[in-house]
Protein backbone atom coordinates (compact mmCIF):
# COMPACT_ATOMS: atom_id res chain seq x y z
CA UNK A 1 0.00 0.00 0.00
CA UNK A 2 0.89 3.21 -0.82
CA UNK A 3 2.34 5.58 2.27
CA UNK A 4 0.79 8.88 1.37
CA UNK A 5 -2.42 8.18 0.09
CA UNK A 6 -4.90 11.13 -0.62
CA UNK A 7 -8.65 9.98 -1.47
CA UNK A 8 -10.93 12.70 -3.53
CA UNK A 9 -8.99 15.56 -1.25
CA UNK A 10 -11.07 18.66 -1.29
CA UNK A 11 -10.78 21.60 0.89
CA UNK A 12 -12.12 25.22 1.16
CA UNK A 13 -10.37 27.65 3.60
CA UNK A 14 -12.94 29.38 6.02
CA UNK A 15 -14.64 32.48 4.49
CA UNK A 16 -13.64 31.35 0.87
CA UNK A 17 -15.82 30.83 -1.74
CA UNK A 18 -14.41 28.68 -3.87
CA UNK A 19 -12.12 25.27 -3.14
CA UNK A 20 -8.46 25.34 -2.39
CA UNK A 21 -8.03 21.97 -3.37
CA UNK A 22 -10.52 19.32 -5.58
CA UNK A 23 -10.63 16.05 -6.43
CA UNK A 24 -6.71 15.60 -5.45
CA UNK A 25 -6.06 11.42 -5.86
CA UNK A 26 -2.60 10.74 -4.90
CA UNK A 27 -0.03 7.90 -3.67
CA UNK A 28 3.03 7.98 -2.86
CA UNK A 29 5.42 5.51 -1.95
CA UNK A 30 8.00 5.08 0.63
CA UNK A 31 11.23 6.62 0.11
CA UNK A 32 9.64 8.34 -2.89
CA UNK A 33 11.09 12.00 -3.54
CA UNK A 34 7.77 13.79 -5.29
CA UNK A 35 8.18 17.38 -6.55
CA UNK A 36 5.11 19.73 -6.78
CA UNK A 37 5.14 22.84 -8.76
CA UNK A 38 2.67 25.04 -10.35
CA UNK A 39 1.42 28.93 -10.59
CA UNK A 40 1.26 30.79 -7.37
CA UNK A 41 -2.47 30.27 -6.19
CA UNK A 42 -2.48 26.75 -7.48
CA UNK A 43 -2.83 25.04 -4.06
CA UNK A 44 0.55 24.23 -3.48
CA UNK A 45 0.86 25.33 -0.11
CA UNK A 46 -2.45 23.95 0.66
CA UNK A 47 -1.67 20.46 -0.15
CA UNK A 48 1.86 21.01 2.19
CA UNK A 49 -0.76 22.08 4.69
CA UNK A 50 -2.73 19.02 4.28
CA UNK A 51 0.18 16.34 4.30
CA UNK A 52 1.12 18.35 7.86
CA UNK A 53 -2.01 18.06 9.43
CA UNK A 54 -2.62 21.99 9.57
CA UNK A 55 -4.94 21.46 7.16
CA UNK A 56 -7.95 20.70 8.81
CA UNK A 57 -6.80 20.65 12.35
CA UNK A 58 -4.62 24.26 12.26
CA UNK A 59 -6.84 26.46 9.96
CA UNK A 60 -9.95 24.66 10.11
CA UNK A 61 -12.51 24.57 7.01
CA UNK A 62 -14.20 22.29 4.80
CA UNK A 63 -12.74 19.33 4.18
CA UNK A 64 -13.90 15.88 2.57
CA UNK A 65 -12.08 12.75 1.08
CA UNK A 66 -9.09 10.96 3.29
CA UNK A 67 -5.31 11.94 4.19
CA UNK A 68 -3.74 8.77 4.72
CA UNK A 69 -0.17 8.68 5.76
CA UNK A 70 1.41 5.45 6.99
CA UNK A 71 -2.31 3.92 7.43
CA UNK A 72 -3.50 6.64 9.63
CA UNK A 73 -6.17 8.96 8.91
CA UNK A 74 -5.36 12.35 9.34
CA UNK A 75 -8.95 13.12 10.50
CA UNK A 76 -8.60 10.27 13.31
CA UNK A 77 -5.35 11.94 14.47
CA UNK A 78 -4.35 15.38 16.73
CA UNK A 79 -2.08 17.82 15.35
CA UNK A 80 0.80 16.58 17.91
CA UNK A 81 0.17 12.76 17.15
CA UNK A 82 0.23 13.72 13.12
CA UNK A 83 3.70 15.71 13.28
CA UNK A 84 5.75 12.88 14.79
CA UNK A 85 5.42 11.35 11.79
CA UNK A 86 5.45 14.59 9.57
CA UNK A 87 7.75 17.58 9.24
CA UNK A 88 6.60 20.25 7.34
CA UNK A 89 9.36 23.24 6.49
CA UNK A 90 7.26 26.21 5.84
CA UNK A 91 7.67 28.57 2.72
CA UNK A 92 8.87 31.58 4.48
CA UNK A 93 11.68 30.52 7.60
CA UNK A 94 10.75 33.81 9.31
CA UNK A 95 7.58 31.75 10.17
CA UNK A 96 9.02 28.72 11.62
CA UNK A 97 11.80 30.27 13.84
CA UNK A 98 10.47 29.67 16.87
CA UNK A 99 11.21 33.13 18.65
CA UNK A 100 12.07 31.14 22.01
CA UNK A 101 15.82 30.47 20.97
CA UNK A 102 18.80 32.32 21.40
CA UNK A 103 21.33 30.09 19.26
CA UNK A 104 20.68 28.17 15.99
CA UNK A 105 21.92 24.96 17.95
CA UNK A 106 18.95 25.66 20.53
CA UNK A 107 16.56 26.38 17.89
CA UNK A 108 17.71 22.77 16.10
CA UNK A 109 16.99 20.94 19.36
CA UNK A 110 13.74 22.84 19.85
CA UNK A 111 11.21 20.10 18.57
CA UNK A 112 13.53 16.93 20.36
CA UNK A 113 13.14 18.91 23.11
CA UNK A 114 9.56 18.59 22.84
CA UNK A 115 9.42 15.25 22.13
CA UNK A 116 11.60 14.39 25.45
CA UNK A 117 14.54 13.34 23.77
CA UNK A 118 17.40 12.49 25.84
CA UNK A 119 20.25 15.22 26.29
CA UNK A 120 22.85 13.43 24.93
CA UNK A 121 20.90 11.93 22.07
CA UNK A 122 19.69 15.39 21.48
CA UNK A 123 23.40 16.68 21.19
CA UNK A 124 24.50 13.98 18.64
CA UNK A 125 21.62 14.50 16.45
CA UNK A 126 21.18 17.69 16.33
CA UNK A 127 25.28 18.02 15.16
CA UNK A 128 24.79 15.90 12.60
CA UNK A 129 21.66 17.31 11.45
CA UNK A 130 23.44 20.47 11.18
CA UNK A 131 26.53 19.23 9.29
CA UNK A 132 24.08 17.46 6.86
CA UNK A 133 23.00 20.34 5.57
CA UNK A 134 26.12 22.41 6.31
CA UNK A 135 25.62 24.80 9.03
CA UNK A 136 27.43 23.86 11.31
CA UNK A 137 29.53 26.68 11.66
CA UNK A 138 26.04 28.56 12.62
CA UNK A 139 25.29 27.31 15.93
CA UNK A 140 26.40 29.79 18.21
CA UNK A 141 24.54 32.54 16.44
CA UNK A 142 20.87 33.82 16.70
CA UNK A 143 18.34 32.59 14.74
CA UNK A 144 17.34 36.51 13.74
CA UNK A 145 21.04 37.60 12.76
CA UNK A 146 21.30 35.22 9.66
CA UNK A 147 20.15 35.87 6.26
CA UNK A 148 17.54 35.00 4.26
CA UNK A 149 19.12 31.74 2.82
CA UNK A 150 20.97 30.77 5.81
CA UNK A 151 17.42 31.12 8.02
CA UNK A 152 15.90 28.93 4.95
CA UNK A 153 18.26 26.43 6.27
CA UNK A 154 17.91 26.22 9.82
CA UNK A 155 14.70 25.82 9.11
CA UNK A 156 15.37 22.73 6.87
CA UNK A 157 17.64 21.36 9.78
CA UNK A 158 15.10 21.55 12.33
CA UNK A 159 12.69 19.86 10.72
CA UNK A 160 15.48 16.85 9.52
CA UNK A 161 16.46 16.13 12.79
CA UNK A 162 13.27 15.01 13.29
CA UNK A 163 13.59 12.63 11.37
CA UNK A 164 9.96 12.15 9.99
CA UNK A 165 8.35 8.97 7.97
CA UNK A 166 7.31 12.06 5.71
CA UNK A 167 9.66 14.96 4.82
CA UNK A 168 7.45 17.64 3.63
CA UNK A 169 9.15 21.04 2.17
CA UNK A 170 7.25 24.49 0.59
CA UNK A 171 10.04 25.84 -1.43
CA UNK A 172 12.81 24.87 0.75
CA UNK A 173 15.64 26.77 -1.38
CA UNK A 174 13.52 29.66 -2.58
CA UNK A 175 15.99 32.13 -0.24
CA UNK A 176 19.13 29.82 -1.16
CA UNK A 177 22.46 30.73 -3.38
CA UNK A 178 22.58 28.44 -6.56
CA UNK A 179 25.11 26.18 -5.25
CA UNK A 180 23.55 25.81 -1.96
CA UNK A 181 20.31 24.98 -3.67
CA UNK A 182 21.53 21.96 -5.74
CA UNK A 183 23.11 21.03 -2.19
CA UNK A 184 19.93 20.91 -0.53
CA UNK A 185 18.11 19.09 -3.12
CA UNK A 186 21.22 16.32 -3.11
CA UNK A 187 20.44 16.42 0.73
CA UNK A 188 16.59 15.47 0.20
CA UNK A 189 17.37 13.18 -2.41
CA UNK A 190 19.73 11.13 -0.18
CA UNK A 191 16.87 11.30 2.90
CA UNK A 192 14.87 9.32 -0.02
CA UNK A 193 17.23 6.90 -0.43
CA UNK A 194 17.71 6.51 3.22
CA UNK A 195 13.73 5.64 3.02
CA UNK A 196 12.15 9.46 3.35
CA UNK A 197 9.42 9.91 1.71
CA UNK A 198 9.48 13.03 0.05
CA UNK A 199 6.90 16.06 -1.20
CA UNK A 200 8.66 19.02 -1.89
CA UNK A 201 7.24 22.50 -3.55
CA UNK A 202 9.61 23.83 -5.94
CA UNK A 203 10.12 26.19 -9.14
CA UNK A 204 13.28 25.37 -9.74
CA UNK A 205 12.97 22.77 -12.91
CA UNK A 206 16.64 21.68 -13.25
CA UNK A 207 17.00 20.10 -10.24
CA UNK A 208 13.65 18.73 -9.91
CA UNK A 209 14.72 16.70 -13.17
CA UNK A 210 17.77 16.07 -11.78
CA UNK A 211 16.91 15.02 -7.90
CA UNK A 212 12.93 14.19 -8.00
CA UNK A 213 11.39 10.63 -9.26
CA UNK A 214 8.20 12.05 -10.15
CA UNK A 215 5.94 15.59 -11.04
CA UNK A 216 2.86 16.38 -9.55
CA UNK A 217 2.26 19.85 -11.29
CA UNK A 218 -1.14 21.63 -9.48
CA UNK A 219 -3.55 24.30 -11.13
CA UNK A 220 -6.66 25.66 -9.35
CA UNK A 221 -6.62 23.18 -6.32
CA UNK A 222 -6.53 20.02 -9.22
CA UNK A 223 -3.83 18.21 -10.30
CA UNK A 224 -3.16 19.01 -13.83
CA UNK A 225 0.03 16.62 -15.33
CA UNK A 226 1.54 13.87 -13.42
CA UNK A 227 4.43 11.74 -14.42
CA UNK A 228 8.20 11.35 -14.77
CA UNK A 229 10.42 15.13 -15.09
CA UNK A 230 11.61 14.43 -18.52
CA UNK A 231 7.82 13.87 -19.75
CA UNK A 232 5.84 16.63 -17.33
CA UNK A 233 8.63 19.55 -17.15
CA UNK A 234 9.37 19.06 -20.95
CA UNK A 235 5.29 18.86 -22.06
CA UNK A 236 3.33 21.39 -24.33
CA UNK A 237 0.42 22.26 -22.55
CA UNK A 238 2.43 22.76 -19.66
CA UNK A 239 4.10 25.60 -21.19
CA UNK A 240 0.72 27.03 -22.60
CA UNK A 241 -0.79 27.15 -19.47
CA UNK A 242 2.02 29.75 -17.92
CA UNK A 243 4.12 26.78 -15.68
CA UNK A 244 7.61 27.80 -16.08
CA UNK A 245 9.99 25.83 -17.62
CA UNK A 246 13.84 25.74 -17.62
CA UNK A 247 16.41 27.52 -20.08
CA UNK A 248 17.30 23.82 -21.66
CA UNK A 249 13.55 23.08 -22.26
CA UNK A 250 12.98 26.66 -23.78
CA UNK A 251 15.83 27.26 -25.86
CA UNK A 252 15.54 23.58 -27.64
CA UNK A 253 11.88 24.48 -28.03
CA UNK A 254 13.15 28.04 -30.06
CA UNK A 255 16.23 25.87 -32.04
CA UNK A 256 13.28 22.89 -32.47
CA UNK A 257 11.56 25.32 -34.71
CA UNK A 258 14.76 26.21 -36.41
CA UNK A 259 15.87 23.26 -36.98
CA UNK A 260 18.64 23.35 -34.87
CA UNK A 261 17.17 20.58 -31.95
CA UNK A 262 16.88 17.45 -34.14
CA UNK A 263 15.49 15.10 -30.90
CA UNK A 264 12.15 14.79 -30.45
CA UNK A 265 12.06 15.03 -27.11
CA UNK A 266 13.01 18.31 -25.18
CA UNK A 267 15.80 18.48 -22.63
CA UNK A 268 15.18 19.44 -19.33
CA UNK A 269 18.76 18.84 -17.79
CA UNK A 270 22.50 20.39 -19.05
CA UNK A 271 23.26 16.71 -20.01
CA UNK A 272 20.23 16.01 -21.81
CA UNK A 273 21.23 19.81 -23.37
CA UNK A 274 24.83 18.71 -24.68
CA UNK A 275 23.60 15.44 -25.83
CA UNK A 276 21.04 16.81 -28.18
CA UNK A 277 23.06 20.20 -29.37
CA UNK A 278 25.85 17.92 -30.39
CA UNK B 1 18.41 76.93 -9.91
CA UNK B 2 20.47 74.97 -7.62
CA UNK B 3 17.82 73.02 -6.68
CA UNK B 4 16.60 71.52 -9.91
CA UNK B 5 20.80 70.91 -10.88
CA UNK B 6 21.16 68.34 -7.72
CA UNK B 7 18.25 66.19 -9.19
CA UNK B 8 20.13 65.82 -12.42
CA UNK B 9 19.99 62.36 -13.15
CA UNK B 10 24.01 62.30 -13.85
CA UNK B 11 24.51 63.46 -10.32
CA UNK B 12 22.66 60.81 -8.62
CA UNK B 13 25.37 58.51 -8.67
CA UNK B 14 26.14 56.01 -5.49
CA UNK B 15 30.14 56.13 -4.31
CA UNK B 16 30.93 53.77 -1.78
CA UNK B 17 34.33 54.01 0.04
CA UNK B 18 36.25 51.58 1.91
CA UNK B 19 32.68 50.53 3.36
CA UNK B 20 32.95 48.56 6.67
CA UNK B 21 30.41 47.28 8.46
CA UNK B 22 30.07 45.12 11.83
CA UNK B 23 26.75 43.70 13.58
CA UNK B 24 26.45 44.25 17.26
CA UNK B 25 27.17 40.52 17.77
CA UNK B 26 30.80 41.40 15.99
CA UNK B 27 30.16 39.95 12.94
CA UNK B 28 31.93 41.49 10.16
CA UNK B 29 29.34 41.67 7.51
CA UNK B 30 31.42 44.00 5.56
CA UNK B 31 35.27 43.77 4.83
CA UNK B 32 35.95 47.36 2.72
CA UNK B 33 33.61 47.60 -0.24
CA UNK B 34 34.67 49.95 -2.97
CA UNK B 35 31.88 50.78 -5.40
CA UNK B 36 30.47 53.78 -7.88
CA UNK B 37 27.74 52.92 -9.86
CA UNK B 38 26.17 55.82 -11.91
CA UNK B 39 22.24 57.09 -12.35
CA UNK B 40 20.62 54.58 -14.59
CA UNK B 41 22.73 51.53 -14.54
CA UNK B 42 21.04 48.34 -13.85
CA UNK B 43 23.10 46.40 -11.80
CA UNK B 44 22.68 43.04 -10.34
CA UNK B 45 24.38 41.75 -7.28
CA UNK B 46 24.66 37.99 -6.34
CA UNK B 47 26.57 35.72 -3.79
CA UNK B 48 26.54 32.81 -1.06
CA UNK B 49 23.68 33.60 1.71
CA UNK B 50 25.51 35.82 4.44
CA UNK B 51 27.76 37.48 1.43
CA UNK B 52 26.66 40.33 3.06
CA UNK B 53 24.07 41.98 0.00
CA UNK B 54 21.54 43.03 2.15
CA UNK B 55 23.86 44.49 4.91
CA UNK B 56 25.44 46.67 1.60
CA UNK B 57 22.18 47.85 0.37
CA UNK B 58 20.80 48.55 3.40
CA UNK B 59 23.72 50.92 3.28
CA UNK B 60 21.95 53.10 0.39
CA UNK B 61 18.87 54.04 2.13
CA UNK B 62 20.75 54.45 5.51
CA UNK B 63 18.88 51.96 7.47
CA UNK B 64 22.74 50.56 7.52
CA UNK B 65 25.58 53.54 8.65
CA UNK B 66 29.00 52.34 7.96
CA UNK B 67 30.92 51.46 10.92
CA UNK B 68 34.04 53.00 8.52
CA UNK B 69 34.36 54.46 4.88
CA UNK B 70 31.33 56.33 3.42
CA UNK B 71 28.24 55.62 1.23
CA UNK B 72 27.09 58.52 -0.65
CA UNK B 73 24.04 59.16 -2.83
CA UNK B 74 24.63 61.78 -5.33
CA UNK B 75 26.16 65.04 -2.56
CA UNK B 76 24.37 63.26 0.46
CA UNK B 77 26.76 61.40 2.91
CA UNK B 78 24.22 59.02 4.16
CA UNK B 79 25.37 59.09 7.61
CA UNK B 80 24.28 63.02 7.83
CA UNK B 81 20.89 62.35 5.79
CA UNK B 82 17.98 60.41 8.09
CA UNK B 83 16.32 57.21 6.00
CA UNK B 84 12.98 59.37 5.87
CA UNK B 85 15.13 62.13 4.13
CA UNK B 86 17.19 59.32 1.94
CA UNK B 87 13.99 57.97 1.19
CA UNK B 88 12.90 60.68 -1.64
CA UNK B 89 16.45 59.21 -3.44
CA UNK B 90 16.55 55.70 -2.32
CA UNK B 91 13.62 53.44 -2.63
CA UNK B 92 14.02 49.88 -1.49
CA UNK B 93 11.71 46.69 -1.33
CA UNK B 94 12.15 44.22 1.75
CA UNK B 95 12.69 40.97 0.25
CA UNK B 96 9.97 39.98 2.91
CA UNK B 97 6.88 42.08 1.67
CA UNK B 98 5.52 41.30 4.81
CA UNK B 99 8.27 43.72 6.84
CA UNK B 100 6.88 46.43 5.01
CA UNK B 101 3.19 46.29 4.38
CA UNK B 102 1.18 47.72 7.02
CA UNK B 103 -2.38 49.61 5.44
CA UNK B 104 -5.49 48.87 5.86
CA UNK B 105 -5.79 48.53 1.48
CA UNK B 106 -3.64 49.10 -1.53
CA UNK B 107 -4.27 52.25 -2.10
CA UNK B 108 -3.80 53.79 1.27
CA UNK B 109 -0.19 51.40 0.90
CA UNK B 110 0.51 52.68 -2.51
CA UNK B 111 -0.13 56.27 -1.26
CA UNK B 112 1.65 56.40 1.57
CA UNK B 113 5.16 56.57 0.03
CA UNK B 114 4.52 59.86 -2.50
CA UNK B 115 2.27 61.53 0.31
CA UNK B 116 5.22 61.24 2.92
CA UNK B 117 7.57 62.99 0.02
CA UNK B 118 5.47 66.07 0.39
CA UNK B 119 4.16 65.90 -3.39
CA UNK B 120 0.74 67.66 -3.78
CA UNK B 121 -2.23 65.57 -4.33
CA UNK B 122 -2.39 65.53 -7.61
CA UNK B 123 1.07 63.87 -8.39
CA UNK B 124 0.63 62.00 -5.72
CA UNK B 125 -2.40 60.27 -7.68
CA UNK B 126 -0.55 60.24 -10.82
CA UNK B 127 2.33 58.36 -9.78
CA UNK B 128 0.14 56.13 -7.67
CA UNK B 129 -2.04 55.23 -10.51
CA UNK B 130 0.85 54.33 -12.44
CA UNK B 131 2.20 52.35 -9.67
CA UNK B 132 -0.82 50.22 -9.92
CA UNK B 133 -0.98 49.77 -13.57
CA UNK B 134 2.53 48.82 -14.10
CA UNK B 135 2.26 46.15 -11.25
CA UNK B 136 -1.24 45.01 -12.40
CA UNK B 137 -2.81 46.01 -9.07
CA UNK B 138 -5.52 48.68 -10.44
CA UNK B 139 -8.23 46.17 -9.90
CA UNK B 140 -7.18 45.43 -6.75
CA UNK B 141 -7.06 48.69 -4.93
CA UNK B 142 -9.22 48.10 -2.03
CA UNK B 143 -8.03 44.83 -1.25
CA UNK B 144 -6.47 44.54 2.39
CA UNK B 145 -2.93 43.11 1.48
CA UNK B 146 -3.17 40.32 3.66
CA UNK B 147 -5.97 39.43 2.14
CA UNK B 148 -3.98 38.61 -1.30
CA UNK B 149 -1.77 35.86 -1.81
CA UNK B 150 1.85 36.36 -1.02
CA UNK B 151 2.26 36.77 -4.69
CA UNK B 152 0.59 39.83 -4.73
CA UNK B 153 1.49 41.04 -2.11
CA UNK B 154 5.14 41.26 -3.53
CA UNK B 155 3.85 43.26 -6.13
CA UNK B 156 1.78 45.42 -3.72
CA UNK B 157 5.64 46.13 -2.15
CA UNK B 158 7.29 46.84 -5.18
CA UNK B 159 3.97 48.94 -6.08
CA UNK B 160 4.57 51.15 -2.83
CA UNK B 161 8.29 52.06 -3.57
CA UNK B 162 7.90 52.60 -7.41
CA UNK B 163 5.21 55.63 -6.72
CA UNK B 164 7.80 57.45 -4.40
CA UNK B 165 9.40 57.73 -7.99
CA UNK B 166 13.25 57.88 -6.31
CA UNK B 167 15.54 57.99 -8.74
CA UNK B 168 17.52 54.72 -7.19
CA UNK B 169 15.06 51.72 -6.84
CA UNK B 170 16.57 48.87 -4.91
CA UNK B 171 14.88 45.22 -4.18
CA UNK B 172 16.05 42.17 -2.55
CA UNK B 173 15.33 38.80 -4.27
CA UNK B 174 12.39 39.73 -5.64
CA UNK B 175 11.48 36.57 -7.33
CA UNK B 176 11.91 34.76 -4.10
CA UNK B 177 8.99 32.53 -5.10
CA UNK B 178 7.27 34.03 -7.36
CA UNK B 179 5.72 31.75 -10.70
CA UNK B 180 6.75 32.30 -14.45
CA UNK B 181 4.31 34.77 -14.98
CA UNK B 182 5.12 36.87 -12.20
CA UNK B 183 8.96 36.90 -12.85
CA UNK B 184 7.61 38.11 -16.44
CA UNK B 185 5.92 41.06 -15.14
CA UNK B 186 8.90 41.88 -12.39
CA UNK B 187 11.10 41.88 -15.43
CA UNK B 188 8.24 44.38 -17.22
CA UNK B 189 9.11 46.54 -14.17
CA UNK B 190 12.35 46.75 -14.19
CA UNK B 191 12.66 47.06 -17.69
CA UNK B 192 10.11 50.30 -17.61
CA UNK B 193 12.31 51.85 -14.91
CA UNK B 194 15.14 51.33 -17.08
CA UNK B 195 13.42 53.08 -19.86
CA UNK B 196 12.84 55.97 -16.71
CA UNK B 197 16.46 56.46 -16.78
CA UNK B 198 16.28 55.08 -12.93
CA UNK B 199 19.29 53.32 -11.35
CA UNK B 200 17.92 49.54 -10.75
CA UNK B 201 19.94 47.33 -8.04
CA UNK B 202 19.02 44.35 -7.19
CA UNK B 203 19.77 41.64 -5.07
CA UNK B 204 18.90 38.28 -6.81
CA UNK B 205 19.73 34.30 -6.58
CA UNK B 206 18.03 33.61 -9.89
CA UNK B 207 21.12 34.00 -12.02
CA UNK B 208 19.19 33.29 -15.33
CA UNK B 209 16.93 36.29 -14.40
CA UNK B 210 19.89 37.91 -13.70
CA UNK B 211 21.69 37.42 -17.14
CA UNK B 212 18.31 38.64 -18.89
CA UNK B 213 17.73 41.44 -17.15
CA UNK B 214 20.82 43.51 -16.26
CA UNK B 215 23.45 44.83 -17.54
CA UNK B 216 26.12 44.93 -15.02
CA UNK B 217 26.88 42.08 -12.55
CA UNK B 218 28.67 42.70 -8.84
CA UNK B 219 29.57 39.19 -7.46
CA UNK B 220 29.73 39.56 -3.20
CA UNK B 221 31.90 36.74 -1.73
CA UNK B 222 32.36 37.14 2.87
CA UNK B 223 31.99 40.61 2.65
CA UNK B 224 34.19 41.96 0.08
CA UNK B 225 33.32 42.57 -3.82
CA UNK B 226 34.74 39.21 -5.82
CA UNK B 227 34.16 40.15 -9.22
CA UNK B 228 32.11 43.25 -10.80
CA UNK B 229 31.71 43.89 -14.69
CA UNK B 230 29.42 43.62 -17.29
CA UNK B 231 26.72 40.41 -16.90
CA UNK B 232 28.45 38.28 -19.73
CA UNK B 233 31.60 38.73 -18.56
CA UNK B 234 31.08 38.09 -14.90
CA UNK B 235 28.88 35.19 -15.37
CA UNK B 236 31.04 33.35 -17.48
CA UNK B 237 33.82 33.35 -14.57
CA UNK B 238 32.69 29.65 -13.63
CA UNK B 239 35.43 28.78 -10.87
CA UNK B 240 35.58 32.56 -9.58
CA UNK B 241 31.77 32.45 -8.80
CA UNK B 242 31.57 28.95 -6.96
CA UNK B 243 33.52 30.91 -3.98
CA UNK B 244 30.60 32.53 -3.69
CA UNK B 245 28.27 29.70 -4.64
CA UNK B 246 26.93 31.10 -7.77
CA UNK B 247 27.26 28.91 -10.94
CA UNK B 248 26.88 30.50 -14.44
CA UNK B 249 23.32 30.90 -16.15
CA UNK B 250 21.81 27.38 -17.32
CA UNK B 251 22.64 28.49 -21.23
CA UNK B 252 26.18 29.69 -20.19
CA UNK B 253 26.85 26.10 -18.90
CA UNK B 254 25.36 24.48 -21.63
CA UNK B 255 27.31 26.92 -24.18
CA UNK B 256 30.75 26.39 -22.19
CA UNK B 257 30.20 22.49 -22.33
CA UNK B 258 29.01 22.25 -26.44
CA UNK B 259 32.55 24.65 -26.57
CA UNK B 260 31.33 27.91 -27.89
CA UNK B 261 33.60 30.16 -28.98
CA UNK B 262 32.16 32.84 -26.85
CA UNK B 263 30.00 33.23 -24.27
CA UNK B 264 26.39 33.31 -24.08
CA UNK B 265 24.06 33.96 -21.37
CA UNK B 266 20.72 34.19 -23.10
CA UNK B 267 18.35 32.31 -25.44
CA UNK B 268 18.63 35.02 -28.27
CA UNK B 269 22.59 34.70 -28.38
CA UNK B 270 23.00 31.24 -27.69
CA UNK B 271 20.92 30.49 -30.67
CA UNK B 272 22.82 32.65 -32.66
CA UNK B 273 26.17 31.15 -31.84
CA UNK B 274 24.66 27.28 -32.30
CA UNK B 275 24.17 28.78 -36.05
CA UNK B 276 27.00 30.39 -36.53
CA UNK B 277 29.28 27.57 -35.21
Amino acid sequence: MAFVNLQNLAYKYPLTKTNALENINLQVREGEFVAVIGPNGAGKSTLCYALAGFVPHFFKGEISGEIEVDGRKSGESTLDEWVLNVGLAFQNPFNQISGAKYTVFEEIAFGLENIGVPRDEMKTRVEEAMSLTGISDLADRSPYSLSGGQQQRVALTSILVMRPRLLVLDEPTSQMDPIGTREVFGVVRRMAEEGMTVVMVEHKMEWIAHFADRVIALKEGQIFLEGTPGDVLTSDVLIENGFGISRYTSVAREAKKQGLWKKEKLPVTLDEAVEGFK
Amino acid sequence: MLHVSLFKRNIMNINIKDLRFAYPTGLEALKGINLAIDSGEQVAIVGQNGAGKTTLVRHFNGLLKPASGSVSIGDWDTTKYSVAKLASRVGYVFQNPDEQLFSRDVLTEVSFGPRNLGYEKTKVDELVKRALALTELSEKTGTNPYDLSPTWRKMVALASIIAMDTPIVIFDEPTTGQDAMNVARIANVIAVLKREGKTVITITHDIDFCAENFERVIALADGRVLLDGPAREVLGEEETLAQTYVEPPQLTRLGKKLGLKEIVTTQEEFIKAVVQD
